[in-house]
């Protein structure tokens, strides 16, 4: 069998230079694989494909099938084994094909995994990774944001970066951290932004929010693909006169209170922009805490831009209509801003 | 506790049990029984505050299951194994704190039952009250104890009620695939709290499920105790040895309702007389009698033995405080509070590059062979318990690909519908011969779409340009609309912004 070797370095660590998100995630898992052998991958089609958006390409020629292990098309299965792994020391990151699938593994998420520390001692430091969030027409069943049910479950800690040096940083801390990290990655922005890494083996703190742009006139809290649209309808709100200030929250859970607080008791107003849908989401979590931290600072009601209370829809003049906008968060702000 | 030091498989089965070993499975059994026996006592003195569910009837089980491991190996009792709990070296102490929610209790009273661990000394993994979840979570045990080498087996027990769940099959699924040290327990207690097993599985032997998953499974009377450990110990060696899961089927009675509030009045009066002139424990007795391994002697040095040892560890329990309110706020997360280190058995080099390195490419070896068989179906496929693929490697792979350089995916044939008509009468028929009417505009319709009969001939939607698949836009694009304006972290104006103190007055 004459066979030559994959040419890794192209597909593990891309040149020097700007990378884009599904790069810095692979970096990142090649990093902590190489420096701690607890480190283990598993998931559906990781291996030899690579995964269903190649974030695993090239981790099985390098670490072999003990620790790039390939399962069957069971998620309950692929946490659990997980989590027994984790009993023994190990630190696997574990793949939802999309993490719309996640759904299928709720129980052994939100009752075996996130309770065990609390129950009975046992820490377990895993990590669920996988794509989510819609704009690219994906459908119902694979462009959700599930994130808060896990907001909603103690023991948890939750990540929804929005940058690749973001997903970078953050994903080592996940992997290093003994709590089990649900790590949300929006595949809108795995390859649409590019960026340098910061050099060395750096990690971004868990449970830190990051301010993104600096505004005296209101706060837009958001996280993820959304911490752009923020970003850009800052940018219009500017042209108006309006300064807004732009929070990236970047951990879900534990959430950055300080942040937030510091922020709107500065601007006196809050927006809270999400992709998730509205009831239930983040939005209605920090408006109360607000209220409870910051009442007395607020010029204005608290508003939200968020997704509608649907399913995500196929169609895209229909998930169009379901998602936040630019266009939708700049009407908000300047309605807030009139207060 | 005695244990056997591991032996050859062959011999596993046969070897007899030493005196000693016959009356540690009658101590450990007493025990149980007589445990469980004062907790019922302290239910109804209302000193155990929640649940208690009984495991009368089937000590014979828990005690023999678990005897056939060794102190490295791990389990993950279910509620009625507590009698596992005290064979793995759990003070009854422990179980009693449990139940009567006693900060001295191994969850400091956050859990009941047997519902707590010890991931370090004793390896005992906590279950959780959905059942089926801890045969993935036991895989995954016995994955990394093989990864790490250190050669244990991971044993847990599901009822016949548990098995009918989605937990159960996935996990015996990756099990089975991963060729991972796993022993299933499947306690057939007959009832899965007041539903038959006939009402729940329309199979005999839920041991014939294991041949589903090519996992070798076997079925022992549950209320003998020696036959119990001989299954259990000939499995687990068989799983040491590397050959992959095992599945026993333990057939018994539970002998009382589902928990202490049910008086099972649903179970037929004949069922409770059959299994009670079966008791396990009046079975072993007589066995030893009649083999004459003990005397009345040892058997009431033994019971006395217990009685003292129980009486202070009720005591124990029952001295001991409820555990301080504030502490229902601590312990979520760890916060450093656990130091999480694997114990290495084998050189890390192993599993680091470059020799954990390897082509990533699946391989046919024999296409001939894979070809009859894919074509046949059944003859060509590899029986997973009896291959000798490497442990991490999967059993079989149906893809290949030509040459190394140039990866190719082999599309599965079709089965013909006639080999499965034997077993499978509700066989989905085959395709019609009509073709297919396309559904409205019938966008997915491809040979509907290609075809002369289609007016328009054309998908009835077309992506606007913008649209392009998301993977193939290197170039950095804003969201929405237009181009991206600016990096994070900078001013529009790129001034530093000023507070304008107009915007203040009039506060407060």
């Amino acid at each position: 069998m004459s066979h030559t070797a994959p040419n890794l370095s192209s597909k593990v660590v891309p040149a020097s230079g700007p990378i884009t998100m599904v790069d810095a995630i692979r970096q990142a898992m090649f990093e902590e694989m190489e420096r701690d052998p607890a480190v283990v991958a598993i998931g559906e089609d990781i291996g030899v494909y690579g995964g269903a958006f190649k974030v695993t390409d090239g981790l099985l020629a390098k670490f072999g099938r003990e620790r790039v292990i390939e399962t069957p098309i069971a998620e309950t299965a692929i946490i659990g084994a997980a989590c027994g792994m984790s009993f023994l020391g190990l630190r696997p990151v574990a793949e939802m094909q999309f993490i719309d699938f996640i759904a299928c593994c709720f129980n052994q998420v939100t009752n075996f995994v996130a309770k065990s520390h609390y129950l009975w001692g046992a820490p377990v430091p895993m990590v669920i990774r996988g794509p989510s969030g819609g704009g690219v027409h994906g459908g119902p069943f694979h462009s959700a944001n599930p994130e808060m049910y896990f907001v909603h479950t103690p023991g948890l800690k939750v990540i929804y970066p929005s940058t690749p040096s973001d997903a970078k940083g953050l994903l080592k801390s996940a992997i290093r951290d003994n709590n089990p990290v649900l790590f949300f990655e929006h595949k809108y922005l795995y390859r649409r932004l590019k960026e340098e890494m910061p050099p060395g083996d750096y990690t971004v703190p868990i449970g830190k929010a990051i301010i993104r742009r600096a505004g005296r006139d209101l706060t837009i809290v958001s996280y993820a693909a959304m911490a752009h649209t923020a970003i850009e309808a800052a940018v219009e709100l500017a042209k108006e006169g309006i300064e807004a200030e732009v929070i990236d929250l970047r951990t879900l859970l534990p959430l950055d209170k300080e942040t937030i607080l510091t922020s709107v008791k500065k601007t006196n107003k809050l927006l809270v922009v999400h992709e998730d849908t509205r009831t239930g989401g983040i939005a209605g979590e920090i408006a109360a805490l607000v209220f409870e931290g910051a009442f007395e600072d607020l010029d204005g009601p608290v508003a939200r831009v968020t997704a509608l209370d649907t399913p995500v829809p196929y169609s895209p003049p229909l998930e169009e209509r379901f998602l936040p906008n630019t266009e939708k968060v700049v009407a908000a702000a300047r309605e807030l801003a009139k207060y | 506790m005695t244990q056997s030091p591991s032996q050859a498989t062959s011999e596993l089965a046969t070897s007899p049990l030493t005196r000693t070993q016959h009356l540690d499975l009658y101590y450990y059994m007493q025990l149980n029984r007589q445990l469980e026996e004062r907790m019922v006592r302290l239910f109804r003195q209302n000193k155990i505050v929640g649940g208690l569910y009984s495991s009368l009837g089937q000590e014979a089980v828990s005690v023999g299951t678990c005897y056939a491991l060794e102190k490295r190996d791990w389990i993950a009792p279910m509620i009625r194994n507590i009698g596992a709990l005290l064979v793995k070296g759990v003070p009854p102490r422990d179980i009693f704190t449990q139940h009567m929610a006693k900060f001295t209790s191994p969850t400091l009273g956050k859990d009941g039952t047997s519902h707590f661990g010890d991931l370090k000394v004793r390896h005992i993994v906590s279950p959780i009250s959905m059942l089926g979840d801890l045969i993935p979570v036991m895989t995954g045990v016995a994955m990394a104890g093989r990864y790490l080498g250190q050669n244990i087996v991971a044993l847990t027990w599901i009822g016949d009620g548990g098995s009918s769940t989605g937990a159960f099959h996935e996990g015996l699924g990756l099990a089975a695939s991963q060729r991972a040290p796993f022993v299933l327990i499947i306690e057939n207690n007959q009832w899965a709290y007041s539903t038959p097993v006939s009402r729940q599985v329309p199979i005999q032997n839920l041991a014939d499920r294991g041949a589903a998953y090519g996992i070798a499974s076997t079925i022992v009377d549950g209320n003998d105790v020696v036959a119990v450990f001989q299954a259990a110990r000939y499995a687990v060696g068989e799983c040491r040895a590397g050959r992959g899961p095992r599945i026993i089927e333990v057939k018994t009675m539970r002998m009382r309702g589902h928990a202490q509030h049910d008086p099972a009045e649903y179970v037929p009066r004949e069922m409770f007389d059959y299994w009670k002139a079966r008791d396990p424990i009046t079975l072993y007795e007589k066995y030893l009698s009649e083999n004459k391994i003990w005397d009345a002697a040892a058997k009431s040095e033994i019971d006395a033995r217990i009685e003292r040892e129980l009486d202070v560890e009720q005591k124990f329990a029952e001295d001991s405080p409820l555990p301080p309110p504030e502490l229902a706020e601590e312990g979520v997360y760890c916060d450093g509070c656990h130091k999480i280190e694997a114990d290495w058995k084998r050189a890390k080099s192993e599993v680091s590059p470059p020799k954990s390195s390897i082509d990533p490419t699946w391989r046919l070896k024999d296409l001939p062979a894979y070809t009859q068989a894919a074509i046949a179906g059944g003859n060509g496929a590899k029986n997973p318990s009896q291959s000798q693929t490497p442990a991490a490697a999967p059993a079989s792979s149906p893809a290949t690909q030509k040459s190394a350089a140039a990866p190719e995916r082999i599309r599965p044939q079709p089965e013909p519908p006639a080999t499965h008509a034997a077993n499978a009468p509700d066989a989905v028929a085959e395709e019609p011969a009509v073709p297919r009417v396309p559904f409205g505009r019938g966008p997915k319709d491809k040979a509907f779409r290609q075809s002369p009969e289609n007016p328009q001939n054309k998908p009835a939607y077309t992506r606007a340009p913008k649209e392009k698949s998301f993977a193939q836009n290197p170039q950095e694009k804003s969201f929405g609309k237009g181009p991206r304006q600016k990096p994070f972290g900078k001013n529009a104006q790129g001034k530093p912004f000023t507070k304008n103190p107009q915007d203040k007055q009039g506060r407060r």
